[in-house]
Formats: structure tokens, C-alpha cells, sequence
């Protein structure tokens, strides 16, 4: 509660006062506080406007264009209705890309979750505060910055000639590579053109985005009730198990809604490790760009979109909100 | 995985070992870039470098197309990140003073740029400005950022609302300073870290953002861009590695002095 908010009693005696006469951004500045809506229009005005007309607007404009079609004789595109677009979306080709890329999304949320929860369980309970202030910042650096720049250097890491590469042929452990790369599906010429290789990237890129939430949840649950726990009998493991992880799981729910949604936009990691199997997002680019097909690309962008929106609402329901 | 055998309460030698190797993993792959940097293999990724050498430093700032880039992304980022500044300032400041109906629904309507997927935003804007007939220009790259930015500004400036509490405000306002008084000498101040904090923050988000770039940018090619190109394409294999060393140089200054901003203000709060 502000002060703003309650009647402006203060103000119009304060000018009564001699030594107070009011200026003219006295009196507009009075006329502004009397009037709490206009407070509030003069505030939102502008942040809804963008957010709803430019941001929102967007959006409708990209369903729009999805009930249009790209007429394949001319090549342009006819702005008439119809659901032409979405039967094109419905061919196998195009299923199989939307399941490649939710399965790719949904083994990249499983791992980031796993790999996040010992750094992030670390953090909330045993490090120190100096300790957790560093660990905090280093999580937070790989999150804000240069993800081009963290995919690239996997493919440095990753190429035939690269330090993985090394590192194995020192170790002798080729033969486990070569059995990795010869496996239909997920394997290719090197880890560098590989689904194993834009696992990896996609785990490397989305973790710090697991471990915050996750830490978030794990910082609330208070101490005492693990002493609870313990003291009624439990051991370490089911004390773990039964009030450690339902308490994290809204955090691991917040840290899923990030590596999922960027894991089924992104076109980047697809491109520069993946070969012809096409992920969603290289599809919306490719049918955007160089086929011109416009609506077929928006069309496509509503699979994640709506698969997005459900989820959220899912995380919503399992209060993931209040752990971001 | 690891952190099975170690429950709580355990020693937790175990975990420790479990987080270092996460935070090795975060971090190792950043330094592979430092020395590839030096390496003197043009044509592969060879390890270990078979010699090191600092010509390519020399080389990388020659290349127009690179400092072109570079300008572009710099001026999108300072544009993007004023106006995610002004309108995050002013959406938090709306939401702190009252609780309107929809509260709720600001906050949820500024993070959907980030929490839906980046595809969606580009390939939104992308059909926006064919269907409007809009010119590719600073501006549609200014704008796909601003958007996605403004959220990480209203996070900041609220939360530091939230600490900021009333009585001064009430105070100022008894004492007879009008609205823009008590603006400009009160909440401004109090608001000054929060708001470089969340600037900073965005600075860094669109100095490095490229899926929704790709979409609005045209034939114009940011510095994220250029180095996309590569990735896909890769034709000068050590210019990459110089100018990769750049950016991250470029974005970890701005979140290190976000961090410190935030930081000292708690310390002193």
C-alpha cells in the first residue's frame, strides 16, 4: 500500500500554505494525484500498448497467416481463408519432425533436472554464504551470456579432430564412440553431426535455467522439517524421497518450462550439429526463408505454441510460478 | 544420478564431487575457446593445437564485415535496452502502486516472449511486418528485442518497489514535494541500481540474441548473426575463434556489474 493510493488529503491543504504557491507542475502535479486512474493510464499506457498491440498483435498476425496458403503455381501467397495449410501441416513428414523435436525436448528436460539438482541441492544446503554468492554468479554468467558463443565452442569439442576426440583415443575408449556413432538414429559421421551431439549441446545450453529454479524451491523448504523427519525415523534416503523432492518439484516444473520451450524453438544447435533430419525450428525457418511459404511456417509455429500454452498451464496449476 | 548416494544429512563429500562436475561442465567448454583462439590450424579443430600463435587477433580486426556487425549489435542492444528500460520501469511501477484487476496478467503478458519458444516471437513479428509491408531496418531488430527485454527490467524495478516500502514516499509527499519532486528525489534514487541492473541484464539477453533476429533483420547481420553464419558455414575457422573471445568478453562485463549492483544493495539494505 502507498500513500498514493489513499485521498490526497495532504497536497491540497499543503498548498494553501503562502510560502507554497503553487507553479503551474504544482497544479498539474496536484490535478495528476487527485485522479488515481489517470495515475494509472499515464503508467500502463505505453507498457500495454507495445504488449498488447505490437507483441500480441504479432501473435494474431501469425495465426492469421496460418489460415492462409501459398498457392504453388503462382508462389504467391492468398490471403483468403482456409484450412488447406494445417491438412499440409498433417503429413508424415511433418508429424515426424514435431515428434523429434518434443522427444528431443522432453529427454533434455529429463537430464538438465538431473544434472541440475546436485549443484542446486549444494547450494541451498551446504555452501557457505560466501561459497553460495560465487556459485550463484556462476550459474547466472552461462545464463545471461553468449549462448552463440557455448555452441560453438562444442563444436569445437565435438569435431572428428576435436579434444573429446583426443581425450578418448588417449583413454582407449574408441570402440564405445564408434558403437555410440554407428547406432541408427542417433548416431552420424562424428559426435559433431550427431542427435547425440545436439543432446549434449542442448543440456550444456539450457542447465543454468534448471539449476535456479530448483535451488529457489530447494532454499524454501525449511530445515526443521528434515529434522522432523528424521527424528520420527526416517532415513536418509526416504527423508530424500518423500519430502526433499515433492518439495523441489515445482522448481524442477519452473526449470522445465525454460529447457522445453527453448528446446522446441530453437533452430541454432539443430543447424550447426544436426544433418537432415529436421527439428521444428529449422523447419519454420526453412519454410519462412527459402520457400517463401509463410503460412505453412506459422502454421508449423503453432504446434510449440500451443504445446507451450497447455504446459504452462499445467505449471501453474503445480505452483511452478512461485519458484521463478 | 550422483546425488542418489548422498541424502542429506550424510557427509556430503559425494554431492560436492557431483556439483563440481556440474560447474565444470558449465564452465570448461568456454576456456576451450580462449585457446583456440592462439591456435595456428586454420583449416580444422585440431587438439592440441599443433603451435600458437596471436596473428589472428590482428587479422580479425581488419575485417570490415566483422566491426560492421559488431556496430549493428551494439546499437540494436543500447535501443533495445532504453526502451525495455522506460517501459518495465513503467509497467512495475503500475503494478506496486495498486491492485487492479489483472494484475496477474501483466506480469504473465510480459514473460510470454521468453517463455514461449524464441520461434514463436520471430516468426510472429516476421508476419506482422510482410503483412504490414514494414522496411527491415534498425528498428523491426529493435523492436523483437525491446519486447523480450522488458520483462527482465520490471523484475528488477519491482522487486526493489517491494523493498523500497512507502514511508518515504509519504514523507516526501507531507513535506509538500509534488508528484514529479517526489519522483525525481525519492523513488528515482531508490530505484537507480535496480533499474541499471535490469538494464545491464537486458543489455547483455540482446546483445546475444539470434533466433529472433534471424526473423527481423532482413539482409542486415548482427554480430550473433555473422557468427551463426559460420557455424553453419564455417570459412574463416580463426577469425571465429577471435571474435567468439569477444563477445563473451563483451556480454560477461555488463551481468558481472548487474551482479554487483545487486549485490551491494542488499549488503546495504
Amino acid at each position: 500500500m502507498s500513500i498514493l493510493d489513499t485521498k490526497p488529503v495532504s497536497v491540497s491543504k499543503s498548498s494553501s500554505y503562502p510560502a507554497l504557491a503553487p507553479s503551474s507542475s504544482q497544479r498539474v502535479s496536484t490535478y495528476i494525484y487527485q485522479r488515481p486512474w489517470l495515475i494509472m493510464i499515464l503508467l500502463l499506457g505505453l507498457p500495454l500498448f507495445w504488449m498488447i498491440v505490437i507483441y500480441l498483435g504479432s501473435l494474431a498476425t501469425l495465426l492469421l497467416n496460418s489460415f492462409y496458403y501459398l498457392d504453388s503455381f503462382t508462389g504467391l501467397i492468398v490471403r483468403q481463408f482456409t484450412l488447406r495449410t494445417y491438412a499440409n501441416l498433417m503429413t508424415r513428414a511433418n508429424l515426424d519432425i514435431v515428434l523429434r523435436t518434443a522427444g528431443m525436448a522432453s529427454a533434455v528436460t529429463l537430464s538438465t533436472a538431473m544434472l541440475a539438482f546436485p549443484l542446486a541441492y549444494y547450494m541451498a544446503r551446504y555452501a557457505s554464504k560466501r561459497i553460495k554468492g560465487f556459485l550463484y554468479l556462476a550459474v547466472l554468467l552461462p545464463l545471461w551470456s553468449s549462448y552463440l558463443v557455448r555452441v560453438y565452442a562444442w563444436k569445437l569439442i565435438l569435431a572428428k579432430e576435436g579434444i573429446l576426440s583426443w581425450f578418448i583415443l588417449q583413454t582407449h575408449l574408441d570402440w564405445l564412440l564408434n558403437a555410440l556413432l554407428s547406432a541408427p538414429g542417433i548416431g552420424g559421421p562424428s559426435l559433431s553431426v550427431s542427435a547425440i551431439g545436439i543432446y549434449i549441446v542442448f543440456v550444456y545450453v539450457w542447465l543454468p535455467y534448471m539449476i535456479l529454479p530448483i535451488e529457489a524451491a530447494l532454499e524454501r523448504v525449511p530445515k526443521s522439517l528434515l529434522e522432523a523427519s528424521g527424528d520420527l525415523g526416517a532415513r536418509p534416503g526416504q527423508t530424500f524421497r518423500r519430502i526433499v523432492l515433492p518439495l523441489a518439484f515445482p522448481g524442477v516444473v519452473a526449470g522445465s518450462i525454460f529447457t522445453f520451450s527453448l528446446t522446441l524453438g530453437d533452430f541454432i544447435v539443430p543447424s550447426a550439429l544436426g544433418n537432415s533430419s529436421f527439428f521444428i525450428g529449422q523447419a519454420v525457418l526453412s519454410h519462412q526463408g527459402t520457400s517463401g511459404n509463410l503460412p505453412l511456417a506459422a502454421a508449423f509455429t503453432v504446434v510449440p505454441m500451443a504445446i507451450m500454452v497447455l504446459y504452462l498451464i499445467g505449471a501453474k496449476k503445480l505452483g511452478a510460478f512461485d519458484a521463478l | 544420478m550422483h546425488y542418489k548416494g548422498s541424502g542429506n544429512g550424510a557427509s556430503p563429500l559425494g554431492l560436492k564431487a557431483a556439483a563440481a562436475a556440474v560447474l565444470f561442465f558449465l564452465h570448461g567448454p568456454v576456456w576451450i575457446i580462449l585457446l583456440y583462439a592462439f591456435t595456428t590450424d586454420e583449416a580444422t579443430f585440431s587438439f592440441p593445437p599443433p603451435g600458437l600463435t596471436i596473428k589472428w587477433f590482428g587479422i580479425a580486426s581488419q575485417r570490415n564485415d566483422f566491426w560492421e556487425a559488431l556496430a549493428l549489435s551494439l546499437r540494436v542492444a543500447a535501443t533495445a535496452t532504453t526502451t525495455a528500460m522506460a517501459l518495465g520501469t513503467l509497467a512495475a511501477a503500475a503494478v506496486y502502486r495498486s491492485r487492479f484487476f489483472g494484475r496477474e496478467a501483466i506480469s504473465f503478458l510480459l514473460i510470454l516472449p521468453l517463455a514461449l519458444p524464441g520461434i514463436v516471437t520471430g516468426i510472429a513479428l516476421r508476419s506482422a511486418i510482410s503483412l504490414a509491408n514494414i522496411p527491415f531496418s534498425l528498428w523491426t531488430i529493435v523492436v523483437g528485442h525491446a519486447t523480450f527485454c522488458v520483462v527482465v527490467v520490471y523484475n528488477n524495478v519491482l522487486a526493489r518497489f517491494r523493498r523500497m516500502g512507502s514511508s518515504q514516499i509519504e514523507a516526501s509527499m507531507d513535506l509538500g514535494a509534488n508528484v514529479f519532486q517526489t519522483f525525481r528525489h525519492i523513488v528515482l534514487p531508490h530505484l537507480a541500481t535496480a533499474l541499471l541492473a535490469g538494464g545491464m541484464l537486458a543489455f547483455a539477453l540482446s546483445f546475444d540474441e539470434v533466433i529472433v533476429t534471424t526473423f527481423t533483420s532482413g539482409q542486415q547481420s548482427t554480430l550473433p548473426i555473422w557468427i551463426f553464419t559460420q557455424l553453419t558455414r564455417p570459412r574463416d575457422r580463426p577469425v571465429t575463434n577471435v571474435v567468439a573471445l569477444y563477445v563473451i568478453g563483451i556480454t560477461f562485463i555488463p551481468i558481472l556489474l548487474a551482479h554487483r549492483l545487486t549485490m551491494e544493495r542488499e549488503e546495504t539494505a
